[in-house]
């Protein structure tokens, strides 16, 4: 009820888009006319002419910071306090709820971590502001598998929705995206990676190279899926293709006759009694697959690793269809501004500046920023996460957790080889809504 | 005059119905007529949402139809919830009551009845997994006595362990309301009948279980309505494999498509309250307290 009454504000929302329209040209026309840095120009525009870094100019600077739990922990949090002064409180929530969120409670955060596959929904609200490249430090230095959509000069797969496809908008204000590079991104990239199955080697005893296993009836019973509909119908999706059942034009972006196709094959399945059961949270996966109760599933990457510290071996197997890619990044609500929007830009620069790049580089994700986040690791750590080098000593997580022995190689090898093969991205599809209301009926099935 | 002073008084009570529940649910009744997109709700005045809901339902040529089967798959576990909560609630009750002499003694009893009530009810439903799974100590125990050769898939994420958690979770729902109905019965009526020459399965039938009726439907009340409207119990403990009106309901919000979910909730009050009308009809509960 609470939430129903508050969606209301979707409607206010307009009102602050408009807001900061007007804002905005004015930064436009000044830094034109005093022909000043971006930088200086945002400053001026909100009103902040102190001499000093805006940041410092009064009271500890605090940002609230929603997104999903990833990049949120106490460390960075400490690190983050001790390199910039800002101090970040976080409102963790799930991916779909993080979405609802940004529409619904737009004046509840400073700063959001989202997911490049949910801007479709987000752009056209007009409910996050074009984040001004020309702000970021290391812009310039950004992986090209987010701005060309391409690993090691080699163009990857790009069905669903790629970062490249929704990464710049037409203008600072603009609900459409931009084909040919803007100055304003949808989100400035932080965090990415392929996703594929988790499987206990220990109890399939044999190898496992093609996503079709997964409604193999030899795991009938064993298997599981994520409840999560936009990213379960990829995952579905890549097995149907393994399967030779069908192959998508675009199966980030299905119509309805492949949705319908695509839930048949797995309503079949889970009336068989191939899944064990379904996940939605990530602690789920880990018991899941600790206990013993699913011996292959789609998972997420720190799951394994989760997993994999309680002494249970469990791989993130690599396949020969490839990976399903994910990516997330920074945006401010289209309210931000002056000081506050100030404040998350510093921090924003701090997350690229390598020590958080690090971080996320351990825990087996990738940072946006790779060149600055390698000045932060060992060299025998970069072999191993990066270059699919045999680990040379005991490979630790941030936390101090061993997670690999000395000569273990990661599972899929490389960067290069690993982002190399991603075959489609989280998606938000044309017929979300239909692909949504399908999903419920193969539960409730 | 006097009408005047007894609606001031019950006037505060007024308040909060209109504000928590009446203005609320009006809401939810006004968007489930609207139409909505990926990001935003519009004001219209639609049937859409509840012909999807119940889209193909009429036509029986094959399977039933998605709501149908969630609901009959909801007064399934409502059922059964209601059955095994009712029979523990009963006898529990009629233990503290008849059983347990001593005032003082029926409070311990009783309060401790209340204290799994001290954890969340997440923790005590998701305290079962360890237990029933694969490698459980059910399993493993049936297994090293020999009850069994391998272990049973159908401990967990089944029908089976979603009633184990409906009746774990709400038989103190049916036990309060049963003792309060019990422990107000006239002793004497008891001694009377036996007086009379009636014997103890008569005494219940004919004594206890009519002068606990009043308790016997609030309890059902609350067991039913709890169980129609869950989803964290369903999908904890089925696996999220089991469909309940309440998950779709769910999934329905965090999508956005909160015209949809309306749409859903208002049908789902309405059969409640159809359930709660039908049981009322059984006894007058204004009367009876």
């Amino acid at each position: 009820m609470i939430k129903l009454v508050s969606t209301y504000n979707i409607f206010k929302l307009y009102k602050g888009v408009d807001m900061s329209k007007k804002m905005n040209k004015k930064i436009t026309r000044r830094s034109m006319l005093k022909s000043t840095t971006a930088l200086a120009g945002a400053a001026l525009g909100s009103g902040l002419i102190t001499g000093f870094p805006a940041i410092h100019a009064s009271g500890t600077p605090t940002i609230r910071y929603l997104g999903t739990a990833v990049n949120m922990g106490s460390e960075p949090e400490k690190k983050l306090f001790e390199d910039t002064g800002i101090k970040v409180k976080y409102i963790s929530k799930t991916t779909d709820e993080v979405v609802k969120t940004i529409l619904t409670q737009p004046n509840s955060f400073d700063i959001v971590d989202s997911e490049y596959f949910s801007m479709p929904k987000l752009v056209p609200s007009g409910s996050l502001l074009g984040m001004d490249t020309n702000r970021i430090k290391e812009w310039s230095n950004v992986v090209t598998a987010f701005t060309e959509g391409k690993v090691n000069g080699k163009t990857i797969g790009d069905q669903g929705t790629a970062p490249k496809k929704v990464l710049y908008l037409k203008g600072p204000n603009s609900t459409e995206f931009s084909k040919e590079p803007t100055r304003y991104a949808t989100l400035i990239p932080t965090v990415y990676n392929a996703d594929t199955l988790g499987i206990r080697p220990d109890l399939i005893k044999r190898p496992i190279n093609t996503w079709a296993e997964l409604l193999n009836p030899e795991f009938k019973g064993k298997a599981c899926i994520l409840n999560i509909p936009s990213i379960g119908i990829m995952d579905a999706a890549m097995v149907v293709e393994a399967m030779g059942e069908y192959t998508y034009p675009d199966k980030g972006n299905m119509t309805k006759a492949e949705i319908d196709l695509t839930m048949k094959i797995f309503t079949e399945a889970k009336k068989a009694g191939q899944f064990r059961a379904f996940w939605s949270d990530f602690n789920e996966s880990v018991n899941l697959m600790a206990s013993g109760e699913v011996v292959i599933q789609s998972m997420w990457s720190p799951a394994i690793t989760a997993v994999r510290s309680q002494g249970i071996p469990c791989i993130y197997q690599p396949l020969k269809e490839g990976y399903r890619a994910w990516a997330a990044g920074f945006a401010l609500p289209s309210t931000a501004k002056g000081r506050q929007a100030d404040i998350c830009y510093e921090y924003i620069n701090w997350f690229l500046s390598g020590w958080m790049g690090a971080y996320l580089n351990r825990q087996g994700y990738y940072s946006a920023v790779l060149s600055t986040a390698e000045k932060n690791m060992k060299a025998y750590e970069w072999d191993y996460w990066m270059n699919g080098k045999p680990a040379a000593q005991d490979i630790l997580s941030p936390t101090g957790k061993k997670l690999a022995s000395k000569g273990e190689i990661r599972d899929g090898g490389s960067y290069n080889d690993r982002m190399g093969a991603v075959a489609c991205w989280n998606a938000t599809m044309d017929e979300n809504k239909y692909m949504v209301r399908k999903w419920n009926e193969m539960i409730a099935s | 005059m006097k009408i005047n002073k007894y609606f001031l008084l019950a006037f505060p009570f007024y308040l909060i119905f209109i504000f928590f529940f009446i203005i609320p649910l009006i809401l939810t009744i006004i968007v489930s007529f609207w139409d909505y997109t990926e990001y935003s709700i519009i004001p219209d005045f639609i049937f859409d949402n509840y012909k999807y809901i119940f889209n193909k339902c009429f036509e029986f040529s094959n399977d039933l139809c998605v709501t149908f089967k969630t609901y009959l798959s909801t007064f399934y576990f409502c059922f059964m919830a209601w059955f095994f909560t009712l029979i523990i609630g009963f006898t529990v009750a009629y233990f503290l009551v008849f059983h347990v002499r001593s005032v003082g003694m029926q409070i311990v009893l009783f309060l401790i009845c209340t204290i799994p009530f001290w954890t969340s009810n997440v923790i005590r439903m998701i305290s079962w997994i360890p237990l029933l799974g694969r490698n459980g100590l059910f399993n493993s125990f049936l297994i090293s006595t020999g009850v069994i050769d391998e272990p049973q898939e159908w401990f967990l994420y089944s029908h089976f362990s979603v009633i184990l958690a409906f009746v774990h979770l709400y038989t103190l729902f049916m036990i309060v309301p049963i003792f309060n109905s019990l422990i107000r019965i006239d002793k004497s009526l008891i001694e009377a009948a036996y007086d009379s020459g009636a014997n103890g399965f008569q005494i219940l039938t004919n004594i206890i279980i009519p002068l606990c009726k009043p308790g016997i439907i609030i309890g059902s009340i609350f067991v039913i309505t709890v169980v129609m409207g869950d989803f964290l119990t369903i999908g904890i403990m089925g696996g999220q494999q089991i469909a309940s009106i309440g998950k779709i309901i769910q999934v329905e919000m965090s999508y956005l498509q909160l015209p949809s979910a309306a749409a859903n909730a208002v049908i789902l009050l309405m059969i409640t309250l159809l359930l709660i009308w039908t049981m009322t009809k059984f006894i007058d509960i204004r009367k009876e307290l």
